[in-house]
């Protein structure tokens, strides 16, 4: 059982939806964060205010599955959010203790199964 | 008080007041569709948005004083007209033929219609046309197509000559919007992600607000088109009122009727269809034919509307069913409801002249056509120059950072602060 994290474009954001939709993997929660990741930086200017804005947008995905989705789950969150350019962003997969839905008490296993899937 | 600059007692200071402040209405309607754009697109397309129509004030004003003004109401031919006023030749103190209006006032009035018009188009073809293909595009239309357009019915043009009613700019306006959007559209192509996944409004409330400014600012458009605060500028005035009302209330029936919720884009959308429907017609049909007009005017661009997101057009914000269909209804139904008793000129079908309605039809036919076809040319041109598509890198990244270097909702985390010389130090681009 393992905790995935996948930090990716937001504008990649769908295109990972839809490759963990096609691969069989429910249960996702994600978050827009900002984040830095070697990129160049972007440079605005905002009448004479010139900035660098070091920080750029990203969707960081939260994805806790059992450990046969673990391939398909990474494989999914790559191809999705692969441009090729610097900034497509990182998969972290983390080990998981417990698990719990808080519906029926499920624990672990159970739990980051989906119901009837 | 004697006015020595004005010759003869020709100008009216009552019409010329309205005048003043009808101009200042429609100016208004140029940022308050920027709005409404704006808050129709996704957040990081925003300011671009915003842009193409800011960006018509700048360069359609410049062409139009400088050229496009004299094309359209210059005398010259049934076509297009002369070069007599172009420059602003000849544009002064004294009074527009046909009016009582300084020549001046009344070439200020016409150039707010160029620019909303030029702006109007961008709908089309917002989140992947690049920038300054816009800006090309919106000088080369408000030459070759407005300004034929306008004279053909108000500047002496054929239909003017057969008798063909258009009092606002069913015709030029939103006819010419409407099917120049479409063929902007066909041109420029659809979005990279159209079709593919949902790109929703990012903001209902400009929506709903920028709608609620135009049409605040339709009653300086349709009110002032009689260019005077007699009978057609009081007619036209409560006509815009009444018209987008009715409008309104059948959008609510038919969103009712489809979905059992009214929502808030369909009724900014309502009020602008009303407000073109009427435009036309406005100063040509009683109020109560109005209220009819307002009402009938929503069917034809509500089923548009809901047919068009299933094709494999992206013509975006529905430019052609708001403007160009609504527009349409208008100028037909002059033909049918004109009343002599009203507007002192016309009867329409209903009141015993059924040509008045076989040169609706030919203008609802001629002006289209032309705006269509004439407007892919454009943007055909344009192409050759400059690339008309913002690559899918750039589409994906938002043209707002892509196009301008500015963001329209930025936190300002992460933001640090560079002095011009690092800049061109480091080579940095945006």
């Amino acid at each position: 059982m393992k905790l995935i994290i996948g930090i990716v474009r937001p504008e990649k954001a769908n295109d990972v939806l839809e490759a963990l939709y096609r691969a069989d993997v429910r249960g996702v929660s994600i978050s827009r964060i900002q984040g830095h990741g070697g990129e160049l930086d972007r440079v605005e200017t905002y009448r004479g205010t010139t900035v660098k804005m070091e920080l750029a947008e990203k969707v960081r995905f939260e994805i806790a599955v059992s450990d046969p989705f673990v391939e398909p789950t990474i494989e999914a969150l790559r191809q999705g959010a692969h441009t090729g350019e610097v900034g497509d962003g990182k998969i972290f997969v983390l080990p998981l203790e417990r698990a719990v839905r808080i519906r029926t008490g499920d624990t672990d296993e159970d739990a980051v199964t989906p119901v009837g899937g | 008080m004697s006015l020595p600059l004005l010759p003869g007692t020709a100008v009216s200071a009552a019409d010329t007041a309205w005048m003043l402040v009808a101009t200042a209405l429609v100016l208004m309607m140029t940022p308050a569709l920027g709005l409404f754009y704006a808050g129709l697109v996704r957040a990081k397309n925003t300011l671009n948005t915003f842009m193409m129509t800011a960006g018509a004030l700048g360069v359609v004003t410049v062409a139009w004083a400088l050229l496009g003004y004299s094309l359209a109401f210059d005398k010259g031919n049934g076509f297009i007209g002369g070069l007599s006023l172009a420059a602003l030749a000849h544009v002064g103190f004294a009074p527009r033929p046909g009016t009582e209006i300084p020549q001046l006032v009344f070439f200020a009035f016409e150039a707010v219609f160029c620019i909303i018009t030029a702006a109007l188009i961008c709908g089309a073809v917002v989140e992947r046309m690049r920038f300054t293909a816009f800006l090309a595009f919106m000088v080369i239309w408000s030459l070759a197509v407005y300004p034929v357009l306008a004279h053909w019915v108000w500047g002496g043009g054929w239909l003017a000559r057969h008798g063909v009613l258009d009092f606002a700019g069913g015709v030029p306006v939103e006819m010419g919007s409407g099917f120049s959007a479409l063929a902007a559209a066909l041109a420029v192509g659809p979005r990279k992600d159209y079709g593919r996944q949902a790109l929703l409004p990012h903001n209902t409330v400009y929506a709903l607000l920028g709608a609620g400014l135009l049409w605040f600012g339709w009653f300086g458009f349709n009110g002032g088109s009689g260019y005077t605060v007699g009978n057609p500028g009081v007619l036209a005035f409560t006509n815009t009122l009444l018209a987008p009302a009715c409008t309104l209330v059948v959008w609510f029936l038919l969103d009712l009727a489809r979905g059992r919720r009214i929502t808030a884009v369909g009724a900014a959308t309502a009020i602008v269809v009303g407000c073109v429907a009427i435009t036309p017609a406005c100063g040509y049909i009683s109020p109560t034919w109005a209220m009819l007009l307002g009402a009938l005017g929503a069917l034809p661009s509500y089923g548009l509307i809901l047919w068009r997101p299933r094709t494999r057009l992206d013509e975006t914000l529905d430019v052609l069913a708001a403007h160009g269909l609504a527009g349409m209804t208008g100028i037909v139904f002059i033909g049918f409801f004109a009343q002599a008793v009203w507007n002192g000129r016309a009867n329409g079908l209903f009141y015993g002249h059924p040509k008045q309605l076989l040169w609706q039809f030919i203008a609802a036919i001629a002006g289209p056509a032309y705006a269509f076809t004439v407007t892919f040319i454009c943007m055909k041109v344009v192409g050759l120059l400059l690339p008309l598509r913002a690559s899918d890198r750039e589409q994906a990244l938002g043209l707002d950072v892509v196009e301008h270097g500015e963001e329209a909702y930025t936190s300002g985390e992460g933001a640090i602060l560079v002095s011009p010389e690092e800049l061109v130090g480091e080579g940095l681009t945006g």
